[in-house]
């Protein structure tokens, strides 16, 4: 968690709901109303085919936030909440960009590409694609970066989290 | 067990006499041909009453749902039939009435390419429902009405919708009657939903968690000097009143309700100082600004309870009693919070308080109670006491407006679930529905009072013809002061007294409209009219109108203007 301009947090909420469609829709048309701003948000299924991880990433404070997680227990496709601390928890996310790379940048950008342990997908006479994975900051700070050469197209996953060690989620109702 | 093959459509009318519905309220249409085929195979084991407007059907099943505390049932076909149903459905989530709402929709071959009558309603209602479902196999079928009642009136109850495609309504599957417990669905022990309402094994374990709690709240109780109990629908709900009374007295307390909590404590107790907030009682609120611990229970902190939420019981220690842990620290922060049902809540406090006296706190309490002058004037709080003198025990329901605060205020309501309002949505036209579902629900079928305006009763007097038809005894009570009072009353204090669109200096006739319908209709303008008309429309037990004429300037009070802390009152 950091603190942003705002003075709000962070956070990285991992959801459990059930496989059903629809689903993406209830969670996500929760946080529109309660008036939160997806940063970033995530979706696949588990190991459990009945079951599918949201990984949403906002910013709030506290408050908001126990309430939010209280609403999405509500929700009757939802089974588990939890909200991760940065001290606990790892994530990455995913990262494709298509930069401006012609013979005099080509150089340029392997070094990048070397030191941020990226790899190199596609090569043309005038771009390159790139992939990275990382935390936020890391993809923030190649993103910097690149903007030196261009970036021509760029997408990425979304944050996804999970915490470290033993601990499972809970929904107990005495939280 | 008998196995039967059925399409959908009689699957569904089977699954709505397995959970024991009287009464469904509905209006047919193209898609939802195949399951009004099988209500009329099935007319002698169900019941259904056609409203004029799907709106009115879908409040009816409300107002069913809340005067009895069973499931009310709506049905719609696709399309215009599912979107009239969207204020029905806003209605009943904001005030927790468990319904289940069913509409047809177009066959799954031509969802999704703007067909005739196509309007993807689980989508639209998905911000207002409790939960709902597309059926997209006539195998889930009766699993899904199954469950659609269960989550309806479980934990915090509310609306369900079930959208179900005409396909599926044709198509064949083995359908198993169940009853009793095999009705209810076989959650998951994680699923949130079955931590709602514990039973049995999961009720034990909840006890032992709770206790920590429990001893806390009653060391609260026991250090309070000032203590006063805030209750709201949520008691009503959980048939909590009886203990609510008893931790009254227990604690030696004082007791406000919400518009949703009036009824839970008796008007003719000593204890009950009236409604709180925007138009409470200055007991109520005056209490509420000087108690030391306020006992919440099944109440959200509505806005227009509050007033100002930071200037709320500012000397209070608050300790939440809820169901719905999303209502804990929403509104006002707490000392402490009990999550769960009232009456298992409750049940367990109980045991843990000891006796208290707070005489003199109970008194100071009591002294701000006001007095009315005992004269002949007809204006509407003696309209009210007029009324309750001749059916104390009666069932009201009221539109939205002015008319709706002064029967909060004037009548003295005694018991859970007499009076049927909109309160958390505030629907306008709300009332002829649900005092027509109200009064369909009533075994005996005693007469219903719809205490509505002018300008709510325009809303839905189109089911005049309803209520004319069936014979369903709703006395109509009009407030008639030739405006939208409320909004008036708005415009007098807020507005500079410029009424903008709320004059309604254009009819109808009340007295030729009954007689269209051929209802009795009595037009009043003093008291003693108007008592020997109530009471001859009682007694007579037949849809009826009233009108009373009233002045236009007539407004309700006290007040406490919007955001202001609820002991400043901008009226008296």
């Amino acid at each position: 968690m950091y603190i942003n301009k705002d003075n709000q947090q962070r956070y990285t909420v991992g959801v459990l709901v059930d496989n059903e469609p629809g689903v993406l829709s209830r969670v996500s048309g929760l946080f529109f109303r309660r008036g939160f701003n997806i940063d970033s948000l995530a979706v696949g299924t588990t190991h459990d085919p009945e079951v599918s991880r949201i990984t949403i990433v906002i910013k709030g404070d506290e408050q908001k936030v126990e309430q939010l997680v209280q609403q999405l227990y509500k929700l009757i496709c939802v089974q588990k909440v939890q909200v991760m601390q940065s001290r606990n928890s790892v994530e990455r996310q995913l990262l494709l960009v298509k930069v401006k790379a012609d013979v005099t940048a080509r150089e340029g950008l392997m070094r990048l590409v070397d030191i941020f342990k990226a790899k190199v997908l596609d090569v043309t006479k005038n771009s390159m694609v790139l992939q990275i994975t990382g935390d936020n900051d890391k993809i923030d700070a190649l993103m910097g970066l690149l903007e030196d050469y261009g970036i021509l197209e760029l997408v990425r996953t979304g944050v996804v989290a999970l915490e470290r060690g033993d601990d499972v989620m809970t929904s107990d109702i005495f939280d | 067990m008998k196995r039967m093959r059925l399409n959908g459509a009689a699957i569904l009318i089977e699954c709505l006499i397995e959970q024991e519905v009287g009464t469904v309220f509905g209006f047919p249409g193209g898609a939802v041909l195949p399951i009004y085929d099988e209500l009329y195979k099935r007319a002698d084991r169900i019941n259904h009453v056609l409203t004029a407007h799907e709106q009115h059907a879908g409040h009816a099943a409300d107002g069913y749902a809340r005067a009895s505390g069973k499931t009310g049932v709506c049905l719609a076909t696709s399309g215009p039939g599912a979107t009239n149903l969207l204020t029905p459905i806003a209605t009943a989530y904001m005030d927790s009435s468990p319904v289940v709402f069913i509409t047809g929709n177009v066959p799954q071959s031509l969802m999704g390419t703007d067909s005739f009558q196509e309007a993807d309603i689980s989508g639209m209602t998905m911000p207002v429902t409790k939960h709902n479902y597309l059926v997209t196999s006539v195998d889930r079928l009766a699993d899904t009405i199954r469950e659609a009642f269960y989550i309806a009136r479980s934990g915090r109850p509310g609306p369900v919708l079930v959208d179900i495609p005409k396909d599926v309504q044709l198509a064949e599957t083995e359908y198993i009657p169940l009853s009793g417990e095999a009705l209810i669905p076989r959650l998951s022990k994680k699923k949130p939903l079955s931590q709602l309402r514990p039973e049995g094994e999961s009720l034990e374990m909840y006890k032992t968690k709770a206790e920590p709690r429990l001893e806390m709240a009653a060391q609260l109780i026991a250090e309070a000097h000032r203590p006063l109990i805030y209750c709201g629908g949520g008691v009503t709900i959980s048939g909590a009143q009886d203990e609510l009374m008893q931790l009254a007295d227990r604690a030696d307390a004082p007791i406000v309700a919400t518009l949703m909590g009036l009824g839970t404590a008796p008007a003719s107790s000593d204890r009950m100082l009236g409604m709180l907030g925007m138009h409470g009682t200055h007991a109520a609120n005056i209490a509420m600004q000087r108690c030391d611990l306020l006992i919440a229970v099944g109440v959200r902190f509505s806005d227009r309870a509050l007033g100002d939420a930071k200037a709320f019981a500012p000397n209070a220690k608050v300790l939440h009693i809820d169901i719905d842990r999303a209502e804990i620290n929403k509104n006002v922060s707490t000392a402490l919070h009990i999550t769960g049902d009232a009456k298992t809540v409750l049940e367990l406090l109980l045991t843990r308080v000891s006796q208290k006296q707070h005489a003199q706190w109970m008194q100071q309490a009591r002294s701000m109670m006001e007095d009315y002058l005992n004269d002949e004037l007809f204006e509407p709080r003696k309209i009210l006491k007029a009324m309750a003198a001749v059916a104390p025990e009666m069932t009201v329901a009221t539109d939205v407006g002015q008319h709706q605060m002064w029967t909060a205020q004037h009548f003295p309501f005694l018991h859970t679930r007499q009076l049927i309002t909109s309160g958390g949505l505030g629907t306008m036209g709300f009332g002829l529905g649900a005092a027509m579902g109200a009064a369909k629900s009533d075994p005996q079928g005693r007469p219903v009072a719809l205490v509505t305006g002018d300008g709510s009763f325009r809303m839905n007097l189109t089911e005049l013809s309803t209520i004319a038809y069936y014979g369903i005894p709703v006395i109509v009570v009009i407030f008639n002061n030739g405006t939208l009072g409320m909004v008036r009353q708005w415009q007098t204090l807020f507005f500079g007294h410029r009424y903008s669109q709320t004059t309604l200096d254009r009819g109808p006739d009340f007295m030729k409209l009954a007689d269209a319908y051929g209802l009795t209709g009595t037009r009043v303008d003093n008291l003693a009219d108007f008592r020997a008309a109530f009471a001859r429309a009682y007694e007579a037990g037949r849809p009826c109108i009233i009108e009373c004429l009233l002045d236009i300037d007539e407004m309700v009070a006290p007040m406490v203007a919007p955001g202001s802390p609820i002991d400043s009152f901008c009226l008296n």
